[in-house]
């Protein structure tokens, strides 16, 4: 198959996918008697600049939720619990900067590494428990992602403090506060300074995929698990270091908006970016750019969509159904795709082999 | 596989049918012997709320939906068919029992919730069975869909209603319910002696005497069917064989495809009757997030229970017990109470595990009994997390200690393209 087919077919299943999304987004909003146009028309404004801050910034952390998500899928291991892994990563992090044991970034530095730990070890509970024991991780991380819920919660009994309603862990010293990159000089925020882990991560990504002997086991026992197997890849140690660096990556989600806004963990931590984050995966191909993509697809209509609701009354819940379409679609054009590419080769080496064959008995001919 | 697959009734040898036989029995007899300790753990912790009538009215209530879920992937896994997508499924027959029921009236409602639930079934029928999507991803994208799209019809639809608004429906009709009234005193009476067992079991009949939904009856009845159906008819069997060697089925003259279909859109009507459920009897009209992962829950249950309706059903049980003992009056004591419990279930399986000579079981056993036992005597309250962590974690050895003893459709999850069988 040439290039160009292998290139423009899935970015053409894309677009189409996006446009049959469109389409399904249309009809549900006529059948409502919705204000179409006004959808339309706020989905396509061109954002002012303050949600354009907004917007890089969902997409960075959308950007490592994908990734983690996206390290798992390509080993064939689903990790559900991204969910569970950064929240439970995030209130560690939060709690150990809290504690101001290290002086300034320092102190920042460390509890990164001690939030990558945390979602580690927790994604690492379903990569042990698949290798040692047989069981899905599917239903582990999921059972996990409950845990986890339930354990955050007794632990900011224990470790936090009560302000108003809410409980959040103690404040981090000051000077563990990360800053922003302003962006534009009337808006006051910019990006996150640690925004700069999802350019991180992406490249450490690719390289670890495309550049290393790791990546090549990787590529190989995702795609095949026997072939990997008899060329000597120990796929239960795949499996496991792959849920580590999963839920390592998974650990970072959190950490961007923690230490430039809320500089504790508790009720302004957001939540649900896990299960996006294995859409935006999906959506990107598990590939490191196409994740770039996906991030900014959805962190682009998230913001639009909070618009919707004051511009054209129509609830922003739509866009939100909008994405799982998306996915849907996306997924089976791409499955429709792969099947019609192996058609197509299937075809084009049948047509070689018939030529050669006749070629061959030309020269029989000819000899004769 | 042998030949009789599709052409012939179950089998039905001696051995099978004494083997299924005691599976039924072996089920009775674990729930019968965790009421008893349940009671006897009452008796010595006087935690009269472990097993008043009211406690296992709402374990129940609590149970159904989750069982309906689990019903639902024990439909779709047998024919092979992953459905991570129930909890969507379930967020979908919530809206529905919302709008139908508010609108026509309950029999609407559940009518409505289950219909919803089977679109969502079809969606994901399509997506994995025509079109070889991941059944994984598929389920996962569907779970995105239902919970937008519930979300943004019940602002659309439930705004500016009374007592309705953009996150939750007006109060629904209360589906009918069933009153044996001559029977609900004299067991209040017995109830109240607090006799070892049989005030407990009083309590458990006063359930079933005392205001229950017919919807509960026709959830459990759904149970008795699916055996049925699955396991003694040859639809049922054709269907199984689908998940286990779907290549075989179809060289027998099985339309692979047409199976499937029917048990994903089985599956997500009974997602959605447990939706309708979760609406109008376990609380009073939908409201966004109302499933709270039940779906998920579900899906762990039919695990926990080895894809088998009877085990399912006690799984559903514990979840629902472990979920709604929190919520009831003096939860602190009862939850308290619950370490003994688990402290004589460990000393007990102890005890078996020596008798069957498996030493370093015993000993875990006996160390973690203990251990559980040291817990209870020197502390007055549990952290409800804790409690409402247990289930999960509970599920979560039973898989990694048992998971040997489990066996899933042996086709389930593997995507099936017509024509494989050559």
């Amino acid at each position: 198959m040439s290039r160009w087919m292998r290139l423009g077919l899935p970015v053409a299943a894309v677009v189409l996918a996006l446009v049959f999304s469109g389409v399904v987004a249309t009809l549900v909003l006529l059948f409502t008697g919705d204000d179409v146009v006004g959808f339309w028309r706020v989905l396509f404004t061109w954002p002012s600049e303050r949600d354009l801050v907004d917007i890089i910034n969902m997409t960075a952390i959308l950007y490592l939720s994908g990734a983690a998500a996206a390290i798992g899928f390509r080993m064939n291991l689903f990790n559900i619990g991204v969910e569970g892994q950064y929240r439970l990563a995030g209130l560690f992090a939060g709690a150990f900067a809290a504690q101001g044991l290290l002086p300034g970034k320092l102190n920042v530095a460390a509890a990164i590494l001690v939030a990558m730990a945390v979602g580690a070890l927790w994604a690492g509970i379903a990569g042990v428990l698949r290798v040692w024991r047989g069981v899905s991780e599917v239903i582990s991380t999921i059972m996990l992602n409950a845990i986890a819920g339930s354990l955050i919660g007794f632990l900011l009994v224990k470790w936090g403090e009560s302000t108003g309603n809410a409980r959040n862990t103690k404040m981090m010293p000051e000077d563990s506060w990360t800053g922003f990159f302003r962006l534009f000089p009337d808006v006051s925020d910019g990006a996150y300074h640690l925004s700069l882990l999802a350019p991180l991560v992406g490249i450490a990504f690719f390289i670890l995929v495309y550049y290393t002997r790791f990546g090549f086991d990787l590529r190989a026992a995702g795609a095949s698990e026997s072939a990997a197997v008899s060329s000597g890849v120990s796929v239960k140690k795949m499996i496991v270091v792959s849920m580590l660096l999963s839920g390592a990556v998974a650990g970072l989600i959190g950490v961007p908006m923690m230490f430039s806004e809320a500089h504790q963990y508790g009720s302004a931590f957001q939540t649900g970016l896990g299960f996006t984050g294995i859409a935006v995966a999906l959506l990107g191909r598990n590939h490191p750019m196409g994740i770039a993509f996906g991030a900014l697809i959805f962190a682009f209509l998230g913001q639009q969509a909070n618009l919707l609701n004051i511009l054209a009354g129509v609830s922003p819940d739509i866009v939100n159904m909008t994405q799982g379409i998306i996915v849907l679609s996306v997924v089976i054009a791409f499955e429709v795709i792969r099947r019609l590419a192996t058609r197509i080769e299937q075809r084009q080496v049948a047509t070689q082999l018939d030529a050669e064959r006749q070629g061959d008995t030309a020269l029989k001919g000819a000899s004769a | 596989m042998s030949a009789p697959v599709a052409s012939t009734a179950p089998v039905t040898t001696p051995s099978s049918q004494w083997q299924r036989r005691l599976r039924v029995r072996n089920l009775t007899l674990i729930a019968i012997v965790g009421f008893a300790l349940l009671s006897l753990v009452r008796v010595i912790t006087g935690a009269q709320e472990l097993t008043s009538a009211g406690t296992i009215q709402a374990a129940l209530t609590s149970s159904i939906p989750i069982a309906m879920a689990g019903l639902g992937g024990l439909w779709s896994e047998r024919a092979g068919i992953v459905n991570i997508g129930l909890e969507g499924m379930m967020i979908l027959g919530t809206f529905g029992a919302g709008y139908f029921g508010y609108h026509y009236g309950s029999i609407a409602g559940i009518l409505g919730a289950i219909v919803l639930g089977m679109i969502g079934g079809l969606l994901h029928g399509i997506a994995t069975v025509y079109f070889g999507v991941d059944h994984i991803v598929s389920g996962v994208a569907i779970n995105i869909i239902a919970l937008g799209a519930a979300g943004f019809l019940a602002e659309t639809y439930f705004t500016g209603l009374e007592g309705g608004g953009p996150t939750q429906s007006p109060p629904l009709p209360a589906p009918m319910t069933i009153n044996v009234d001559f029977l609900d005193n004299p067991l209040a009476s017995i109830e109240a002696k607090q006799w070892f067992f049989v005030s407990d079991f009083a309590g458990l009949l006063r359930v079933f005497v005392n205001d229950l939904p017919v919807l509960t009856i026709l959830c459990l009845a759904l149970f008795v069917l699916t055996f049925w159906v699955l396991w003694r008819t040859k639809f049922g069997l054709r269907l199984r064989s689908c998940g286990e060697e779907p290549a075989a089925a179809e060289s027998l003259g099985v339309n692979v495809y047409n199976y499937k279909m029917i048990a994903v859109v089985i599956s997500g009507g009974l997602s959605g009757l447990g939706g309708a459920f979760l609406a109008m009897v376990a609380s009073s009209g939908f409201q966004v997030g109302q499933t709270g992962g039940r779906g998920y829950i579900g899906l762990a249950a039919m695990i926990f229970g080895n894809w088998r309706p009877g085990g399912l059903l006690l799984g559903s049980g514990l979840f629902g017990y472990t979920q709604a003992l929190p919520l009831r009056r003096e939860a602190t004591v009862s939850i308290h109470a619950l370490l003994l419990l688990v402290a004589i279930l460990l000393l007990l399986v102890a005890a078996y595990q020596l008798w069957r000579k498996n030493t370093l079981q015993a000993v875990s056993g006996a160390v973690f009994g203990a251990a559980f036992l040291v817990w209870y005597l020197s502390t007055d309250v549990v952290p409800s997390d804790f409690t409402k962590m247990a289930p999960y974690v509970t599920t979560l050895l039973v898989l990694a200690l048992a998971s040997q003893r489990l066996r899933m459709p042996k086709a389930d999850g593997l995507v099936y393209r017509r024509g494989s069988a050559g």
